[in-house]
């Protein structure tokens, strides 16, 4: 009994060790942007928000954060959509060549994304498409319509099959049963769709590094900063776009179960 | 039919008019709405760049410029290049060696977090670990930087207690820790997703028939657990073959991988097409990595009596 809760405690340890691995350079990250110092060691030699003001001062960081927003709202948009319309065919239908239109869907992820950088780079330059934020857009879609699709697709397969076709037959046609039937079912679904397709978009940097050329998001001007002198501003940089997604993805929560106790309200009132 | 579902009914068909005809013209136009956006996107979008990519590994290059051509010149040229073949098999020994080192690593956590975590605590954990995925990957690895250079903050505390320094950056080392903060969350987390789905029920059978801890870990929940362990270490294998950053940043690019070869074939020569050779090999030795890894993740072994 006692070797049993020595093992669990030594688990758990391991577990927290492994957390402990996650978390420093999160962590290490946030500390040393408060660092007045280029090479900041621990304990700080100081407090400063210098890197903060530096990095909101200088042009190109705010026109990169900018250009992701914008790029990450769009792709964010076109995935979701997409991917909500190759799971739901996929749910719904069977038809010829269906594990081909599968790997379409749901392959992407799996090849590197330098490659997949590069290859879009030598094709995208042929017609003429490529240095521009839709560059990146029309790339990132790919990337992120598996990611969409995966979600959507797991939501759907907790759906009653024949729900659907109980609204066809009290006479809702396929647009009907669609708006009121499976829209409503998935909409969980598709709010974390967006957030994720957004997420992944906001922090892809190889690919936007290639297809974007001059047109730089903020993870390619980090890449930037990265590749050259060291600079304290990533730490700022990192320390900004994290706080601002855990926000987002906390925000998202708080919606998600207030939503959920107000259907569960509406479900008791009803009663 | 009562008159209240008749009044519904009523009211939902008439204003649609849904003959049978009409409906089945209809639906097929509403299949191709929601089937045709992802064929088309991927086809033009990723399909079509891919075939290009093959299209290109035959073309070449003359005064820096590319020439639409059928030439095998690149892949002779690449795979009769020793240090090529070198990198070829470093690459790939990197990439097995995270996955194993990750997967290793990873097995006790998720174990504990399937089988030794309250409610409360196994909620609060995988908070904690889908956490790292909303931070830049760019941001950590330049973190670890700082954490494991000379001057660092690891040296720094092993000084305290009179060791080191060590040198981690530049080194093997310094690559696989950036391959495993890329890997281990992850990593952790379809692990888990397939521990807990473990009949708890053999579990305690195989303790109650006298089966000891460990060989009940080995030979009950791993075997039963076996889809989501090869298929998280296949993702922890692709991940980092592919990877720029961590043996660039952390590894200082010596010995080179080869996503570092892509990137010095581009910038040094130019030269697109021995790129997209490199590319296409890695593509396909991707391909088949994950062929084999679903052929043994869910293979049913046949009984030994």
């Amino acid at each position: 009994m006692s070797t049993d809760r020595l093992i669990a405690y030594a688990l758990r340890g391991w577990f927290f060790i492994a957390l402990i691995f996650i978390f420093v350079p999160i962590i290490i990250n946030f500390i040393f942007s408060f660092s007045p110092e280029r090479f900041p060691t621990l304990p700080l030699g100081g407090f400063s928000t210098g890197w903060y003001e530096l990095i909101l001062s200088e042009a190109p960081v705010p026109r990169a954060f900018g250009n992701s927003m914008k790029a990450g709202v769009i792709v964010a948009l076109i995935s979701t959509f997409i991917g909500f319309a190759a799971a739901y065919t996929d749910y719904r239908y069977r038809f010829l060549g269906k594990n081909f239109y599968l790997a379409l869907a749901l392959l992407p992820p799996t090849i590197p994304v330098l490659i997949l950088g590069l290859v879009m780079l030598m094709f995208l330059s042929r017609v003429s498409l490529v240095g521009e934020l839709y560059s990146v857009v029309l790339a990132h879609v790919v990337y992120c319509i598996p990611f969409a699709m995966a979600l959507i697709r797991l939501r759907l397969a907790q759906m009653d099959p024949n729900l659907e076709s109980a609204a066809w037959n009290l006479g809702a046609n396929s647009w009907r049963a669609m708006r009121e039937v499976i829209l409503p079912f998935t909409l969980p679904s598709i709010f974390a769709a967006l957030a994720l397709t957004m997420a992944v978009s906001f922090d892809e940097y190889m690919i936007a590094f290639f297809v974007g050329g001059v047109t730089e998001t903020l993870p390619v001007r980090v890449l930037a900063l990265l590749q050259g002198q060291v600079s304290p501003r990533i730490n700022a940089i990192g320390s900004v776009v994290f706080t601002i997604s855990m926000s987002l993805v906390i925000l998202s929560q708080i919606l998600l179960l207030s939503r959920r106790s107000g259907e569960r309200n509406v479900a008791a009132g009803g009663k | 039919m009562r008159p209240m579902a008749r009044k519904v009914l009523t009211q939902q068909v008439a204003p649609e008019r849904v003959g049978t005809a009409v409906r089945k013209h209809k639906v097929e136009g509403y299949a191709l709405f929601w089937g045709a956006p992802l064929a088309v996107w991927q086809l033009v979008f990723f399909v079509a760049p891919l075939v290009f990519l093959v299209v290109m590994t035959f073309w070449t290059v003359s005064n820096f410029r590319l020439a639409p051509d059928f030439d095998t010149v690149n892949w002779v040229n690449m795979f009769s290049k020793g240090y090529v073949i070198d990198t070829y098999f470093r690459t790939l020994g990197y990439g097995a060696l995270a996955a194993v080192m990750c997967s290793v690593l990873a097995f006790p956590a998720s174990y504990a977090l399937a089988f030794k975590a309250s409610p409360v605590a196994q909620r609060i954990g995988l908070f904690m670990l889908i956490t790292p995925f909303f931070t830049s990957y760019l941001v950590r690895i330049y973190s670890w930087q700082a954490v494991v250079a000379e001057n660092g903050v690891l040296n720094g505390l092993f000084d305290l207690v009179g060791l080191g320094p060590f040198t981690i950056l530049g080194t093997l080392l310094g690559t696989m820790i950036g391959y495993i903060t890329l890997t281990l969350p992850l990593v952790i987390l379809l692990q888990f997703f397939s521990l807990s789905g473990v009949d708890r029920n053999l579990v305690e059978a195989a303790q109650n028939l006298g089966c000891g801890r460990l060989r009940t870990v080995f030979l009950v929940i791993v075997p039963l657990a076996k889809t989501g362990i090869i298929l998280a270490g296949t993702f922890a294998f692709i991940l980092c073959f592919g990877d720029l950053v961590s043996p660039t940043s952390l590894g200082s690019s010596k010995p080179p991988t080869l996503s570092i070869l892509i990137v010095d074939t581009v910038k040094q020569g130019n030269n697109w097409p021995r790129a997209a050779v490199v590319a296409l090999v890695m593509v396909l030795t991707l391909i088949v990595v994950a062929f084999t890894a679903i052929f043994f993740a869910y293979r049913v072994k046949k009984e030994k009596i």
